[in-house]
């Protein structure tokens, strides 16, 4: 196969395109839905990306450190032995051969325990508590900041849709899209998502063209997850329905004005009783997780109160 | 020919000849969630693989 642009070689193939011009394809899909989307609308905004060493947000932070942003990197050690360190020490190098400062804050050091020992004690679904732990600490380590950009892709999105309708939960959907929030909230920082219609595939071959230096490999945890078995049947069904996941997205975003009008009169957050973080409950999800973990309300709230 | 399947980090040796579509085929592996790559470059599945390929199949699926 050939490139559709050029006589060269293709390295893609849909769309079928040499390395250079699959490589300026992706460069201008991100850049266009920075711009339609006024993910970014200028330089000077204070910008963090959310890094896990990966592929996707290793890819964000690269093109956003390239066109000029001067973004923070800021990583979670939720503490998954065997699998995160590796991922942090790629991220450590790629920030320091990019010269992208680095900020890393561990569940171990900010919750008393890593994610291993969380299971371990209270068990329950990993994903459960890693998700609530890792939100919060991104969005509380993120207000010195303007805007969060993340490396959520298309299929990342799709998933989350038909996750999200599968268990009834279509308030949570009001939070999707390419940049996040049905509301604005002092204590929330906004959620931008430079690569939302990138395909996961597309992605792997632009940090793979691009010979990033990241782990390719899945959390431990994933195969558990309710995620895994979505996105594992949306690939089955791409094999027979072409572009499902881009179809799914594309139609999601032109009910999502309805979606945020139904939801933005919802409850206004709370301000968390023992952190302070907004939430949506009196005690928030973070700080259930961790009065569970050391049974005692006493020692969480001296926990809180030194983050 | 010798084939590395990176996300089970496996390797296999077996006589094929035919496109990367029909290696993935016969592998029972889902060409929506794999690359290619033959002799570290990226390739489509419409490509011919000879017997003396070295290939790697990529599950684009990673992290948590």
């Amino acid at each position: 196969m050939n490139c559709s642009k050029c006589l060269q070689k293709a390295v893609f193939s849909s769309p079928a395109l040499c390395k250079n011009h699959f490589l300026a394809y992706f460069e201008s899909k991100v850049k266009e839905t920075i711009q339609k989307y006024k993910l970014l609308p200028n330089k000077k905004i204070k910008l963090v990306v959310a890094c896990s060493g990966g592929k996707d947000s290793t890819v964000a932070l690269y093109l956003l450190n390239k066109w000029g942003y001067k973004p923070t990197a800021l990583a979670i050690d939720e503490g998954i032995k065997g699998y995160r360190p590796h991922t942090l020490l790629d991220l450590q190098k790629f920030c320091r051969e990019n010269k992208i400062p680095l900020q890393i804050y561990s569940f171990q050091k900010e919750f008393g325990a890593s994610l291993d020992k969380i299971l371990k004690k209270l068990g329950g679904h990993p994903c459960y508590a890693c998700g609530i732990l890792r939100r919060y600490l991104l969005n509380q380590k993120s207000r010195s900041f303007d805007v969060i950009a993340t490396g959520h892709n298309l299929d990342d999105e799709s998933q989350s849709i038909l996750m999200n309708l599968c268990n009834g939960n279509l308030a949570l959907s009001a939070n999707l899209g390419p940049k996040t929030g049905a509301f604005s909230h002092k204590k929330f920082t906004e959620r931008i998502k430079p690569l939302y219609f990138c395909s996961e595939k597309e992605v792997m071959a632009y940090s793979l063209l691009k010979e990033f230096e990241v782990s390719y490999h899945e959390c431990p945890y994933a195969y558990l997850s309710f995620r895994g078995k979505v996105r594992d049947g949306l690939n089955e069904l791409e094999l027979s329905e072409k572009n499902v996941n881009e179809r799914l997205v594309k139609n999601f975003i032109g009910l999502l004005p309805a979606i945020r009008k139904k939801y933005s009169s919802a409850k206004e957050p709370q301000a968390c009783r023992i952190c302070g973080e907004a939430g949506r409950q009196e005690i928030c999800r973070a700080c259930q997780i961790v009065e569970q973990l050391v049974g005692n309300k006493t020692t969480v709230l001296k926990q809180q109160t030194s983050c | 020919m010798e084939v590395y399947l990176e996300r089970e980090n496996k390797k296999r040796n077996l006589k094929f000849t035919g496109t990367a579509k029909e290696l993935l085929e016969k592998l029972g592996i889902n060409e929506a969630a794999v690359l290619v790559i033959r002799d570290k470059e990226l390739i489509t599945l419409d490509e011919k693989i000879k017997e003396k390929d070295k290939i790697k199949v990529v599950s684009v699926v990673s992290g948590g």
